[in-house]
């Protein structure tokens, strides 16, 4: 068996249990060169992996324990070019931050690097796991490495209830997947993906659809879907920079990404009659998410969370873009997750050096204060462009796959959502540009209507420059939210994957039976470019539009006529009341609804 | 009554989840939490019962003697470690909480909304 | 919202979802009636694959090896991320939690010392603790038990030792060092451990050791010594959560001894 497969797991773990180990006895610069080594190393595992399997999917069987006359004896890690391609990007992000950091959290030894190397494995071996317990004992990790680096500045009251709003949704979510887990073993006595799958077969009773809606809500909480999103601002708002990076870039989406896999690997065959059915479902949860997460983050003014609400509604779109079930859209979506998770840890970084140089991440605050960092300015547009869709970009290149499969399956109206949505977002995102980085623009008023919520500086040292390691990373990331979109042949490479990893049958074959199967070539439709670059275009005029209404006086004017609005506005506010209480409650409608959505659906 | 240690299951489930929608203390809350997970080892020991089958440890008895499934077992001692392990984390929030704002209340400590 | 109606909010929805789970596990095996096939074939299997009598460690240390890793992993981050969650903030300085202190000790909360039974009871207790400690970790592929059961076991005995009101002892057993130290070593012992298997060309974790006499306690081949460092990481782990916790306590109870 390829001994590279296990190495994304173990070498970060490794490093951090040597950190661990060596604790207060090493000194700083030692555990950052093992960290960012660790990181580059894992990285470029993957990148090997990820080109190794892109003609057959490699399976790898822990402790030998190959499946015997067709049933899974042990854990498997399952790599295709979508798993270890995400656990290269995990790296890759992970790499940035870690960079970033290097000026970070003098005082509190190398225990933050031991939390982000175990966050690290945590996402590696989610993505590459093969067996459904094995991928909730990653979830757990991600989760709880998540949860203490995101309580890291216990100074500060918000933080721990950030923290613990993220804790107890994601705990909870965790163990409704786990009874789904349960209800998916009583009926079929496995745990391997796959031969789940087979045993499942085409059936669709009400068993195996509440199993499916147990998991998927508790896979949704983590991917911070509608009504389970509410935890994710919260939490963004108060972890530490690096870690949001990693956070919104690639932890949110993996929810997703799990999602797809468990519904490819395991439901396909049973829902497959009833493929409407769940698109329906879907598509209406990923309309709500990208939404009023587009609102939402519209209405915000400390840039974190602006930026937080932001993902929740880009989440929203990978949503959609799995809920069309189709390997084109699939393909769209992966490409969607690179560049806007590039983008967005570009966006973050640019916040955390706001941060840092003028220690606050209030929009009123910040105003015009942003003007002696022109090139971080340019970082920031960069990054807003990446989240509208603009042409070069990796997101431009998703948007036009998914929308394309969208329109010929008869969803015209979801381009009607993508341009609402990534409209709204980078206008946010070019009204912080104004006001920061110009100084243009009508000044908020810092008063009482919107609570502002203090961030104390993350660094120490000297505040007056931008240091080259920080600049740098943001750069590079913004740099990458555009090459996602223009490596030639990559449309198509993507397609190939896509369709291989939406292969039921075939994902059966080569891990139940280490089938020979590679994957077949597809030919790739070409759709039409011309409409999708005038929508790019369109919406970020339409965004810059937006943006310089909103920094207008006209726009404080407008409010007061416009009552129904304001007041709509107010109540998805009042929505996000920050309560762990509310939030576990809209959890429960959440899953609920799914439930019975769902069971209703397919019984009729 | 085949359906009881499933429906205590779900029941725990949904006692810890009304719990933590109602509580007004965080070291309640995470023992509400600590009740919504131990749902899931009722229902998966539950799951891999049998009927007059003896333990899966075969020191005393020959191989073939039927025993109860092993795997449930074993991934009940996982989760046991999750769960404690999730239950310490946030008991060392509510620490925090106390000492930054002398109250343990969630409804009052509300920095971010909106 | 407030809270009558998240409360029947809540209820109408946990009506929903109680509804949904009753007439989904309708449909599954009855209780009691554990339909395989994988666990029948784990017990059918283990004891001539592995030579261990104890299916439920084999699953947890050999069939299923890495999902007690990532588990493990959960631990000691769990453990670093409460050190790094209650670590001093660098602002407060020694002495303010004491006015929590004095304000229990005017409405007469002491923490009273333990009395001379408890003192002996429990001081008693922590021999034979350790060595049935030991002794679960040691049999754990023979009889129930193992890695954790055993490394709970050991994490209680220096608790009994605080309770006996020993608190220097307690601070010297359970000091944040050794004990890190004892817990990141069973965890490296762990991952490494699995690399022999994957060097001689099978996979990560695949025994490389002989597997010895069924029933005798040196047989099963790498399940005993995986266990004996799950051991060594869990029972560390459990110690220096707890010794975070009470280590505010502890020094405060220190200082007024003096």
């Amino acid at each position: 068996m390829n001994p590279l497969v296990p190495l994304p797991l173990l070498i970060p773990l490794a490093a951090a249990f040597l950190l661990g180990l060596l604790n207060k006895r090493c000194p700083r610069w030692f555990a950052d060169s093992i960290a960012i080594l660790a990181a580059s190393a894992t990285g470029v595992v993957s990148l090997i992996l990820m080109h190794e399997s892109a003609l057959r999917p490699i399976v790898y069987w822990y402790g030998a324990w190959t499946p015997r006359s067709g049933i899974a004896l042990g854990v498997d890690f399952y790599v295709d070019p979508f798993s270890a391609g995400l656990a290269a990007f995990v790296c890759l992000l992970a790499l940035a931050s870690f960079i970033f950091s290097l000026h970070y959290f003098d005082s509190v030894g190398n225990l933050f690097h031991v939390l982000m190397l175990g966050f690290i494995a945590a996402m590696c071996g989610f993505s590459l796991s093969g067996d459904l317990f094995n991928l909730f004992v990653y979830f757990e990790l991600m989760s709880v490495a998540a949860f203490a680096l995101c309580g890291y500045k216990t100074e500060e009251p918000s933080t721990q209830q950030g923290a613990i709003n993220f804790a107890v949704l994601n705990t909870i979510g965790a163990f409704l997947a786990l009874l789904g887990l349960g209800m998916f073993y009583a009926r079929t006595g496995a745990l391997n993906l796959a031969q789940i799958g087979r045993t499942l077969g085409h059936d669709s009773g009400v068993l195996v659809v509440t199993s499916f809606v147990f998991v998927m809500c508790g896979l949704l909480v983590k991917a911070a879907a509608f009504p389970f999103h509410f935890w994710l601002a919260d939490a963004h708002a108060v972890a530490p920079t690096p870690v949001c990076v990693l956070f919104s870039g690639i932890m949110v989406e993996l929810g997703v990404y799990a999602v797809a896999r468990v519904y490819w690997s395991l439901m396909d065959g049973a829902l497959a009659p009833h493929r409407s059915a769940l698109t329906g479902v879907l598509l209406v949860v990923g309309t709500m998410t990208a939404l009023l997460g587009a609102c939402m983050c519209f209405a915000q003014r400390h840039i974190k969370r602006l930026l937080a609400f932001s993902t929740i509604s880009h989440t929203g779109l990978l949503i959609i873009g799995f809920a069309l079930l189709k390997p084109g859209a699939l393909a769209g979506a992966a490409l969607y997750l690179i560049g806007h998770g590039a983008a967005k840890g570009a966006l973050f970084l640019v916040a955390g050096i706001l941060l840092h140089r003028c220690g606050s991440i209030d929009e009123a605050h910040l105003y015009g204060r942003g003007r002696k960092m022109p090139w971080t300015g340019a970082v920031f547009v960069l990054g807003g462009f990446g989240l509208v869709g603009l042409i070069p970009f990796g997101t431009f290149a998703g948007e036009h796959a998914i929308e394309f499969i969208a329109e010929r399956n008869h969803q015209g109206w979801l381009d009607i959502v993508f341009f609402l949505a990534v409209t709204i977002t980078a206008a946010a995102v070019f009204r912080v540009y104004a006001r920061v980085f110009l100084g243009r623009g009508t000044r908020l008023s810092s008063g009482a209507r919107l609570k502002t919520v203090d961030e104390r500086r993350e660094t120490s040292g000297p505040h007056n420059h931008v240091p080259a390691v920080m600049f740098l990373p943001a750069f590079a990331l913004g740099l990458l939210a555009i090459a996602a979109g223009c490596i030639p042949g990559e449309t198509h490479a993507v397609l190939t994957a896509a369709c291989a990893f939406a292969d039921h049958a075939g994902y059966q074959a080569r891990v139940l039976e280490g089938a020979f199967l590679p994957i077949q070539a597809v030919a790739s439709e070409h759709a039409p470019l011309l409409s999708s670059v005038l929508r790019s275009l369109g919406a970020t005029l339409a965004a810059i539009a937006l943006a310089v209404f909103a920094i207008s006086p006209a726009w404080d004017r407008g409010r007061i006529y416009s009552r129904p609005f304001a007041r709509s506005m107010a109540f998805i506010r009042r929505l996000h009341s920050g309560r762990v209480g509310d939030y576990v409650a809209y959890f429960a409608f959440g899953v609920a609804a799914i439930g019975i959505a769902l069971a209703f659906l397919i019984a009729s | 009554m085949s359906l009881l240690p499933y429906i205590v299951a779900v029941w725990l489930f949904l006692v810890g989840l009304y719990g933590i929608v109602t509580s007004r203390n965080f070291i309640h809350l995470v023992m509400c939490l600590a009740i919504l997970q131990s749902s899931t080892y009722v229902f998966l020991l539950a799951v891999g019962y049998r009927i007059g089958a003896g333990p899966p440890v075969f020191a005393n008895v020959p191989v073939g003697t039927p025993a109860v499934d092993p795997v449930v077992q074993a991934l009940l001692l996982t989760d046991i470690v999750v769960e404690a392990t999730v239950v310490a984390l946030l008991l060392s929030f509510a620490v925090q909480v106390h000492r930054n704002t002398a109250t343990l209340d969630p409804e009052k400590v509300v920095e971010l909304e909106g | 919202m407030n809270r009558r109606v998240r409360r029947w909010f809540f209820l109408i929805c946990a009506c929903a979802i109680f509804g949904l789970f009753v007439s989904a596990v309708r449909q599954m095996p009855t209780f009691g009636h554990y339909r395989g096939p994988y666990g029948d074939i784990l017990n059918r299997e283990t004891v001539y694959e592995r030579h261990i009598t104890d299916v439920v460690t084999a699953v947890n240390f050999d069939w299923r090896g890495i999902d007690t890793l990532g588990e493990e992993s959960i631990l000691f981050l769990s453990v670093i991320g409460t050190l790094v969650l209650l670590r001093k903030p660098s602002s407060e300085v020694n002495d303010s939690h004491d006015e929590n202190d004095t304000a229990d000790k005017r409405k007469g909360r002491e923490i009273p010392l333990p009395s001379a039974a408890t003192r002996v009871a429990t001081l008693g207790l922590v021999g034979p603790l350790v060595v049935f400690g030991l002794y679960i970790v040691a049999h754990g592929h023979l009889t129930p038990g193992g890695g954790f059961q055993g490394g709970v076991i050991l994490a209680t005995a220096p608790l009994l030792v605080y309770l006996a009101g020993d608190l220097k002892s307690f601070k010297r057993i359970a000091n944040h060092e050794t004990v890190q130290i004892g817990e990141a070593l069973g965890l490296l012992g762990f991952l490494i451990l699995g690399l022999p298997g994957m060097i001689r060309g099978g996979a990560y974790l695949r025994n490389v050791l002989p597997l010895g006499t069924s029933g005798h306690v040196f047989s099963g081949g790498m399940i005993a010594p995986i266990n004996v460092c799950t051991g060594v990481a869990v029972s560390a782990g459990l110690v220096a959560v707890t010794y975070v916790f009470l280590e505010h306590t502890l020094e405060t109870r220190l200082r007024g001894r003096r």
